[in-house]
Formats: C-alpha cells, sequence, structure tokens
C-alpha cells in the first residue's frame, strides 16, 4: 500500500508520456482523484512505520500529504480547463512533471530517512524547473535559472548538514544512522558542536528552499513568472514539504535538548523577518503576482514562528501548513485567471477584475481575505493560535510585531488588491476573448468553501491528527 | 604522536586515499586559475572519477561499494561532463569572459580558505580514526572551491561547473559515513545531480538563444520596480 502510494503518479506519469495531447489532462485528473481518495484513507487510519523504520506516515505527514493532496486534485481540474485554452502547446511535460512532483512530494510526507526525504526534496525541485518555463519567454527563462541554481545550492547545503548530522552519529557510537526513529532517541548522546553545524546548514539548505528571508531571493521572480497552476504548487506544495523538513529538524532538536532553544531563536528571527520584507515589499508592489510571491515570504515566516514559539503554538502552526497551503492555491490559480484575460500583471493595467471576470475576480479577493488572517475564513484560526501562544508564552515582543506586520501587510495588499478587483476596468482595454470557465472557477470556489468551513468547525479527525502532530513536537523538557 | 607520526602509522590503502585527495585540492586550484570552460570541465571529470575510486579503496570490498563505485565513475566522469560539454558546443563560448574576481585573486582566495579549512578541520571533534587522514580539510576546501567558482564566474556554464565541485566536496565528507547512505539513497542522490545537471544543461542552451548570450549578469529584467 504504502509503496503503491508513491508508484502510482509514477505510473500515470508513464502513461501521460505516451499519449494524446488532448487526453493527457484527464490521465492528471484521473491520477489525482486516485491519490486524494487514499489520502483520505490513511488520514482516518492510524499507519505503522514500514520496512525498519524507513518510511512511515506519521502524523505531521499525514497533515502534509493531505494538504498537497487536496491541492493538487484542484489544480488537477483546472488544468483540465486550463490546457484546452492552450491546446496548441504541447503539455507533455507540464503534465508528466506534475505527476512525477506529486509523487516526490507524497515519498517526502513519509520518508523517515533523511537522506531519503532529501532526495525526494531535490526531485521537487527539479520537477518544478520545466513547469516555471511553460511560458517560453526570456523573463521566464531567467526565472527558471534563478530558480534552478539557488534552490540546488540551497538543497546542497542542507546535504551537507544531513552529513554533519550523521557524523555526530558516528562519533557517538560508530554507526552512522540517517534514519529519523535513531537520531531522536540517540539525540541526548550526539556531539554537541556537530549537531549545532548541522542545524545551522539544514536551516540554511531548507530554509532557501522554503523561501524564508534573507534566502527568498529567487521567490518573487520564479512565483511571478510561473504559470498560476505552477505558482499554486510551488507556494502551497513545495513550501509545506520544505516546512515538513524544518519540522524533521526541529523533532531531532528537540530530543536533543539544549539544542532546541537555539533553533527556536533562529526561527523566530527569521520568521520575523520574513514578515517585515513581505511588508515592505507588498507596499510598493505594482505586479499583483509578485504580491502574491512576497505574501508566500510572509507566510513560511509565520509557520516558522509557529513551529519555533513550540509549546502551545505548534497546534495552531500545523493547522496553518492547509490553510496557507489551499488559501495560496486559490490565490495563484485566481490571479492566472485574471492574468490572461488582461494579458498582462501590472496593477495600472489590471483594473475591475470583478467586472470582466465575475467569479475570478470574487474568488481573488475572497483569498485575499482569507490569506490576511479576517474572520470568518481559518487562516484567523491558526494565526490567532499563534500570537495567542506568543503571548501566552510571556514573548510579548514577538507577539506583538507579529500584529503589526500583520496589520501592515493587510493595508499593502489592500492597497493593490481592492483596485484590481473593485476599480473600473480601464477604458481603452480590449475585450478579452478569455472567460471564465467552469473547470477554472468551479474547483476554486469549493477550495474557498472548505476554507470558510475550517475557520467555523473543524471536523474532529483533523482535530485528532494536528492534536496527534502537535504532541509529537511538545515532548521534551 | 604528531601528524608525522601518525602518517607513518597510516595502512597503505589510505595513504593512497590520502594522495588522491592531495590531487583533488590540486585539481581545485587548476579550476580556480583556468578560464577554458571545456578545460574546466574535464577537470571536474576527473575530479569526480578520483572520487569514484576512493570508497573502494577505503572500504573493504562489498557490492554495495562495486556499485557506487561504478555509478560514480559513470556519471560523474563520463555522463556528467558530456551533458555539459554539449552544451557548451551549442552555445559556441569557449571562455570565461571578465569574471567578478580575476583569476590571480581567486587562487589566492582559494589557497588562503584552503590553508583555513585545513587549520579549522584540526579543531574539530573528529574521531580518532579520521584524525590523520585528509577527508574533512579536502572536503571543506573543495566546498568553498565550489563556491568560490559559484559566485565569482558569471557563464552559466562555470555556475554549473561550481555547482558540481561543490556537490564533489560534500561527497567527500559523505565517504566517512558510508554505513549511513544506504545504496539506494545513494544513488538517488546521484540520478538527482545527474537530472540537475541536465536540466541545467537545457536551461542554458534556452537562455543563450534568448539572451544570445549565457552571461548571467544579463539576467537582470526580473526586479522590484
Amino acid at each position: 500500500m504504502t509503496y503503491l502510494f508513491v508508484l502510482c503518479p509514477l505510473l500515470f506519469a508513464a502513461v501521460a508520456w505516451g499519449i494524446k495531447n488532448r487526453l493527457r489532462p484527464l490521465v492528471l485528473l484521473a491520477a489525482a482523484l486516485i491519490h486524494l481518495l487514499s489520502t483520505l484513507w490513511v488520514t482516518v487510519t492510524p499507519q505503522s512505520p514500514v520496512d525498519g523504520g524507513w518510511l512511515w506516515l506519521d502524523p505531521l505527514g499525514r497533515i502534509v500529504l493531505f494538504c498537497i493532496s487536496v491541492l493538487f486534485t484542484i489544480c488537477a481540474f483546472y488544468a483540465v480547463g486550463y490546457l484546452r485554452y492552450y491546446n496548441k502547446r504541447s503539455n507533455r511535460f507540464l503534465c508528466v512533471c506534475m505527476l512525477v512532483c506529486l509523487s516526490a512530494m507524497t515519498l517526502v510526507s513519509m520518508a523517515q530517512h533523511l537522506g531519503l526525504f532529501w532526495v525526494a526534496m531535490e526531485t521537487t525541485t527539479l520537477t518544478m524547473a520545466p513547469l516555471i518555463y511553460f511560458n517560453r519567454n526570456a523573463r521566464s527563462i531567467e526565472a527558471t535559472w534563478k530558480y534552478i541554481i539557488i534552490c540546488s545550492v540551497g538543497i546542497a547545503l542542507a546535504f551537507l548538514g544531513l552529513m554533519f548530522l550523521a557524523y555526530s552519529t558516528h562519533l557517538a557510537h560508530k554507526d552512522a544512522t540517517l534514519i529519523l526513529g535513531e537520531l531522536i532517541e540517540q539525540a541526548g548522546d550526539l556531539n554537541k558542536a556537530w549537531l549545532h553545524a548541522a542545524f545551522v546548514f539544514l536551516i540554511v539548505g531548507y530554509g532557501t528552499k522554503m523561501g524564508l528571508a534573507p534566502l527568498h531571493a529567487w521567490k518573487p521572480d520564479t512565483y511571478g513568472e510561473a504559470p498560476g497552476i505552477v505558482g499554486a504548487l510551488l507556494a502551497g506544495g513545495l513550501v509545506n514539504c520544505s516546512f515538513l523538513a524544518l519540522i524533521r529538524v526541529y523533532q531531532v532538536c528537540l530530543a536533543s535538548g539544549p539544542e532546541v532553544v537555539f533553533f527556536n531563536r533562529v526561527l523566530i528571527g527569521m520568521g520575523l523577518l520574513s514578515m517585515a520584507v513581505a511588508g515592505i515589499f507588498i507596499a510598493r508592489q505594482s505586479d499583483f503576482k509578485r504580491l502574491l510571491a512576497y505574501s508566500s515570504v510572509e507566510h513560511v515566516g509565520i509557520l516558522s514562528i509557529g513551529l519555533g514559539l513550540g509549546k502551545g503554538a505548534t497546534f495552531a502552526a500545523l493547522f496553518h501548513i492547509i490553510n496557507n497551503g489551499l488559501t495560496k492555491g486559490v490565490l495563484f490559480l485566481s490571479a492566472g485567471n485574471i492574468h490572461r484575460a488582461y494579458s498582462s500583471k501590472s496593477v495600472h493595467e489590471v483594473r475591475g477584475a470583478l467586472r470582466r471576470l465575475p467569479w475570478s475576480g470574487g474568488l481573488f479577493m475572497a483569498g485575499f481575505v482569507a490569506i490576511t488572517g479576517s474572520p470568518p475564513f481559518s487562516p484567523f484560526i491558526s494565526e490567532f493560535g499563534i500570537v495567542a501562544g506568543a503571548f501566552r508564552q510571556g514573548q510579548n515582543l514577538v507577539g506583538g510585531l507579529f500584529l503589526f506586520f500583520l496589520a501592515v501587510i493587510f493595508i499593502g495588499l489592500a492597497r493593490t488588491v481592492l483596485p484590481v478587483v473593485l476599480g473600473d476596468p480601464p477604458e481603452d482595454a480590449q475585450p478579452s476573448r478569455y472567460q471564465d470557465r467552469m473547470l477554472t472557477v468551479a474547483p476554486l470556489c469549493l477550495v474557498m468553501l472548505i476554507i470558510l468551513v475550517l475557520g467555523i468547525w473543524q471536523p474532529p479527525f483533523l482535530i485528532r491528527l494536528l492534536e496527534d502532530g502537535a504532541a509529537m513536537l511538545e515532548v521534551g523538557p | 604522536m604528531t601528524p608525522m607520526e601518525q602518517l607513518a602509522h597510516l595502512p597503505q590503502t589510505l595513504f593512497l586515499a590520502d594522495q588522491l585527495l592531495v590531487a583533488v585540492l590540486l585539481i581545485n586550484f587548476v579550476m580556480l586559475a583556468s578560464s577554458r570552460l571545456m578545460f574546466c570541465i574535464r577537470a571536474a571529470a576527473v575530479q569526480g572519477v578520483i572520487l569514484g575510486l576512493l570508497p573502494g579503496i577505503i572500504h573493504p570490498f562489498s557490492f554495495h561499494i562495486a556499485v557506487i563505485t561504478v555509478l560514480i565513475i559513470v556519471g560523474k566522469g563520463i555522463v556528467i561532463p558530456n551533458m555539459i560539454g554539449k552544451a557548451v558546443r551549442e552555445v559556441h563560448i569557449k571562455r570565461e569572459f571578465e569574471p567578478f574576481l580575476g583569476y590571480i585573486p581567486a587562487l589566492i582566495l582559494g589557497a588562503a580558505l584552503t590553508a583555513a579549512a585545513f587549520v579549522f578541520a584540526r579543531r574539530l571533534p573528529l574521531a580518532p580514526e579520521h584524525e590523520a587522514l585528509l577527508f574533512v580539510p579536502a572536503s571543506f576546501s573543495t566546498v568553498v572551491t565550489g563556491f568560490l567558482i559559484l559566485t565569482t564566474r558569471r557563464k552559466a556554464i562555470s555556475q554549473v561547473i561550481g555547482y558540481l565541485v561543490l556537490e564533489n566536496g560534500i561527497f567527500i565528507f559523505g565517504l566517512l559515513l558510508s554505513e549511513a547512505m544506504p545504496v539506494l539513497v545513494e544513488a538517488g542522490v546521484l540520478l538527482d545531480l545527474l537530472v540537475g545537471v541536465f536540466v541545467m544543461a537545457i536551461v542554458i542552451n534556452h537562455i543563450s538563444r534568448e539572451f544570445s548570450s549565457t552571461d548571467t549578469s544579463r539576467l537582470r529584467s526580473l526586479k522590484e520596480e
């Protein structure tokens, strides 16, 4: 079953490679639906480790997998409509790479051997590169180059960190290991100096992949130039995978005792810096896709602050994985629709989207309200939980700055998003031949509904899952 | 024991391994000093082959080691250099042009950082069986060299070479820990490296078509206004 989970999307990828352009999106959709059903099944049934503890879909992995699977299904529905619009262009690479990426993301969520985890992470990075270049122009090739070179080097540094981690186990008992369970068991005896070095390199490496400031240089360019569907997968899928990487490192850290204080400080520091950077660049942004990229920088900051605060905020941080992933999906996909209708992503030209594309405009607006943490949507619950955790711990400065940055970002986003959605359409605008279609809008409405429902009522299975996950991150002193 | 005495007590195989690592360090300097791209690619390939030989020298023979040796020599020695070499021929460039840091300063900086790596490695808490060996300093020095090439050169191809050297440096460190990386994971790492270089080579090709140049400092249309 576990192997099938990873292999199934690969099988579909092989099928997609061979068949006609017209049928390929349907294969994508079939793979996504099968994946979603199996994910829902494993979410409600507890899983046991297989293969000597190498693969185990633990609660933390299940949270991430749940978000990825829902998001991917939405993207697959969207892809059917989207690729019908671009039916002249070959979609072979898009479909195949998306499916391989799904397989790699599934492996990330269940890998308990950190080396295997790394291999899957690097695979997700590489499969996204051809997708960023889907539009085949000078700007997108530049974005692709920056993405692949910065992320590859970042991930290579994380690998060096893993080597240091393994070396600390070698020093302890001559039998180097990278299996998470064993690392957590022995963490207390490991050599502190190597452990410290390992954590530094792992934070830098996976932080680059996640786009935490000051390592976010590639993010605005990449998200700005990638098609909406790829942006959604990057901001809702890959970001969560790299956050899971930080969570795995955090688990070892937590078990090792004193190291966790250092790790927490770094996470909170980088998180606040990310929010500050996002606040500054959102305020004067005239490109609404880059705007979303900075919003993603903000939210990886929020996630890492939540993780860094630890006790009390962990539940909310894990919940925010799902909320951020799904809301980013809605935002990127609806922004993609608006971009196509106006053939521009500058806020000087794109105005009054609500009148030209009522559905996409409305969804973009709803996504904006949700992502800024306004009730009654679910990001409000998780962001509130993180702030409450900060104040409960007496970290008033962190909580205060967090609220301040949220307010600044709200104003900055509103200044750009409101004219785009509500303003008057430009007088000289050509009537667009792009219109909202069922398939590029309906799945987004469904996700928006999920986000709304999660903000009002959380299903018991989800609460149990999040509590199990939080319990894994709150052991120790 | 002084380092010299420790060296005298080394088993013959480890002595050979240390000599090969010295060759790796020399190749680092050669690459820092050279502007010819094909030459750098070949140097990186030779470095890769040497690294491929090392596991077989320092560990007793096993199936695992044999597979790794073959995979690494084929991957780093043949496949990767061919892919980058093809990219170089397709974009018709032979030399790195006006690097951000000249070759002589880069070489001096590389030498200084290598010396620092040796000093630093002696202060690290190493396992007793690794203390007299060159693996840790050679690894750090190669990683730093990779970074220098990555950051100081303009051509996209030079940056790929820098990335390869960086990976080689990490690999040297990994030699101390072969039991942590089962053969499947090791193969996965190598496959990712291969695919990564493959994708980079394709991207370089498209960059040269779009910009009529592979100079990455021309890639600056994306920025904040």
